[in-house]
């Protein structure tokens, strides 16, 4: 059992509804800061599609680039939700309590920024209604459902939808907390989201088999998403570096390894920024640094096996797009800054246990995962399709433009920005997951002998 | 090999490489037929040209014995397009004349084809077409003036298959071969490029394609072309068929 510090429920009340009740000093310039950048990147997503693509670096062959590395990117990070709250809550690990509202939070954001890169990469976005949305059936066009790409918005949104649902699930009981201590147009809002919870125990336990519900339907999706990604690429028979029978898998685990780490990341800058040292303690980056210390061996095994896979048919155009993708400037810079910044730095790191208490060492390794998990996907996307083919008609690279670099950054801006509106509103923390740990470990009188009423072990 | 499983027609290209002289007449009234925005020097450079046509330079041996030779390369109309499953809209599609057709009306641009395509031959509209204000009245009103967001490649001249068909039909006849000819293949001086009906075991291109000198582009990936090409003849060397396919 971990020590941890006695809290009282007044003290765990006031400490996590400090975002709510009182607004940080910080809170209004960030946000402040991070809306100026949001409306940038409004600006120029919206130039971009009032004159057209051609501000793009895109050119033949390279017909995808930043945006859908930026997509794949997101979709991955989204994984952290899914992951923290439905598989660790059905595996009943309980140092997950703090972490997962900030996950499913982080998967929704995400999600929602993810599916910016698609619509905006289309060539007349207008037009994206006749792709996703109610089908043409007056003209009998209906869309194509071999295409990944009919595929893609359809786990996406569901999966959108699922994470909402589970967000929203949870935060019941904090809103019917928020509602009692709110007045003004705040309690008219808290009273409405809270569905008149009274916290009665017919209520709890609608609530529990809710949550519970949703994460092993949301189990499927955990596999389904990423894989649909992969298969954008992995079915383009023609382009050496995209067509893998491993795609699916290999996405997946590259997701969860981003995902959490992302999850880490966040961690730390709530546990800075609303001084949250009791909630969020080291235990918790301990368990997930082990956490992605398999998750990250995993991935680089199938790193490994898709380059294993791809130089074993011993076929010249495969083994020419590796050789460019590892050792050919400027890819085998960012070759190098992937492996490195992907696995080999923060890994080996992580077996210290001094590393995993380190909130700071976390909070940098995290973000180190992040940058080789975007250049990952650079590496598949762009090299994959800017080979070198039989046709010098064709030998052309690709340099991303200030407005792709721009739209890139505005995505990061955008999620953070969410998630700072939302925690003017909402406890980022859940209240009674905590106090739920808390009753889990506590001792309790039973006549005059002290009981430790230990419902499940606390570790 | 094309596959017969087409109505009457399917339409197909034989180019005869050995007859392939490099000019690049093909692509000029290539240009002119379809209404496909004049490339300017800084589209070319860009990468972000359009050719449907285009006439590719390779080299064949190794120095000091290399010789330069010519192909022409268009849409292949690949009876097993990987093209046409990936496009959400359903914009590229295989019709019953074995024409890989593109509907501009239906494409919203995610550019998904052109990543599947082995052959490169599909393009994307970056910005809006313009032309020079002398050549506003040169457009091809048969034509789509395609808008700025979608993709487009080579249609075989569908407009003048379609205009061939109907006046056949009008007059009750059948399609005589030869009577439609593609700008690429009508403009030809040495005629390379042979276009007609593969299903016609007596047309011009089905004779052509018996020739043992026949080769498919990268028929590693199994897209099974319409385009049949022809190998070159060495006259230094004796070349069996395919033997150009694997050019690098």
């Amino acid at each position: 059992m971990q020590q941890r510090r006695e809290l009282d429920q007044v003290y765990t009340n006031r400490k996590l509804l400090n975002g709510q009740l009182d607004t940080p000093k910080w809170w209004l310039p960030t946000v402040s800061i991070l809306g100026v950048v949001v409306l940038i990147g409004v600006i120029v997503i919206a130039t971009m599609i009032n004159k057209g693509l051609g501000l793009t670096g895109l050119a033949r062959p390279v017909y995808w680039g930043l945006f859908i590395t930026t997509f794949v990117f997101w979709v991955g990070i989204s994984h952290a939700g899914i992951m923290i709250s439905a598989i660790l809550r059905l595996t009943q690990a309980e140092w997950r309590r703090p972490v997962t509202r900030a996950a499913e939070l982080l998967t929704v954001f995400s999600l929602l920024t993810a599916l910016v890169f698609p619509l905006i990469h289309a060539g007349r976005p207008w037009r994206i209604a006749y792709w996703i949305m109610p089908y043409d059936v007056a003209r009998g066009i209906y869309p194509n459902i071999r295409s990944p790409l009919i595929m893609d918005p359809v786990a996406i949104s569901t999966y959108l939808t699922g994470s909402t649902l589970f967000l929203y699930i949870a935060l019941i009981p904090d809103l019917g907390n928020l509602r009692d201590r709110t007045t003004g147009w705040k309690n008219a809002m808290y009273t409405v989201l809270a569905l008149g919870w009274r916290g009665n125990p017919r209520q709890w336990k609608m609530q529990t088999v809710g949550g519970i519900l949703l994460s092993a339907l949301m189990l499927p999706i955990f596999v389904s998403v990423h894989s649909i990604v992969s298969w954008d690429f992995a079915i383009a028979s023609a382009v050496e570096g995209w067509h893998s029978t491993i795609f699916a898998p290999y996405f997946v685990i590259g997701a969860v390894h981003s995902g959490v780490s992302a999850v880490v990341t966040m961690m730390a800058l709530m546990r800075w920024l609303w001084k949250w040292d009791d909630f969020i303690r080291p235990e918790h980056f301990d368990a997930l640094a082990r956490l992605l210390i398999v998750v990250a061996t995993g991935w680089l095994a199938f790193t490994f096996l898709e380059l294993t896979f791809a130089l074993y048919g011993q076929d010249a155009p495969e083994i020419a797009l590796r050789e460019m993708q590892m050792f050919q400037w400027p890819w085998n810079a960012l070759f190098i800054v992937f492996f490195l910044t992907g696995y080999a730095i923060p890994v080996p790191m992580w077996c210290f246990k001094r590393v995993r208490t380190n909130i700071a060492l976390m909070f940098w390794t995290s973000i180190l995962v992040n940058v080789g998990m975007w250049l990952e996907r650079f590496l598949i996307i762009v090299p994959g399709l800017a080979r070198r083919t039989p046709f010098v008609y064709t030998w052309e690279a690709y340099t991303p433009s200030p407005v792709e670099w721009t739209i890139f950054i505005w995505s990061f801006a955008w999620v953070t920005f969410l998630m700072l509106l939302f925690s003017k509103f909402f406890p980022l923390v859940p209240l009674f997951e905590q106090k739920e740990s808390q009753v889990f470990t506590d001792d309790v009188m039973i006549g005059r002998a002290k009981v430790p009423a230990i419902v499940r072990e606390a570790d | 090999m094309t596959t017969a499983e087409f109505g009457t027609h399917n339409w197909g290209m034989v180019v005869d490489v050995d007859k392939c002289i490099g000019c690049n007449a093909c692509v000029i009234a290539c240009q002119a037929e379809n209404n496909i925005p004049i490339n300017t020097q800084d589209r070319v450079e860009r990468a972000r040209s359009i050719s449907w046509i285009r006439v590719e330079r390779y080299w064949e041996g190794d120095f000091p014995d290399a010789k330069a030779r010519f192909i022409p390369i268009m849409c292949q109309h690949c009876a097993n397009a990987p093209c046409e499953p990936v496009c959400p809209v359903y914009a590229t599609y295989h019709n019953a004349e074995g024409l890989n057709v593109q509907v501009y009306n239906r494409c919203v641009g995610t550019r998904y084809c052109a990543n599947g395509c082995p052959y490169i031959v599909r393009f994307f509209n970056y910005w809006e077409p313009v032309w020079p204000e002398s050549l506003r009245n040169h457009l091809n009103p048969d034509v789509t003036v395609r808008s700025r967001g979608i993709m487009e490649k080579c249609s075989f001249c569908v407009h003048r298959i379609r205009r061939e068909s109907r006046s056949a039909r009008s007059a009750g006849t059948e399609i005589a071969d030869g009577a439609i000819q593609t700008a690429c293949s009508s403009a030809c001086p040495t005629s390379a490029l042979n276009f007609g009906n593969f299903n016609d075991p007596n047309s011009k291109v089905s004779k052509m394609k018996e020739d043992k000198r026949h080769f498919t582009l990268l028929d590693q990936f199994g897209t099974d072309p319409n385009v049949i090409y022809l190998a070159k003849i060495d006259a230094d060397k004796k070349v069996g068929a395919g033997e150009a396919a694997t050019h690098g």
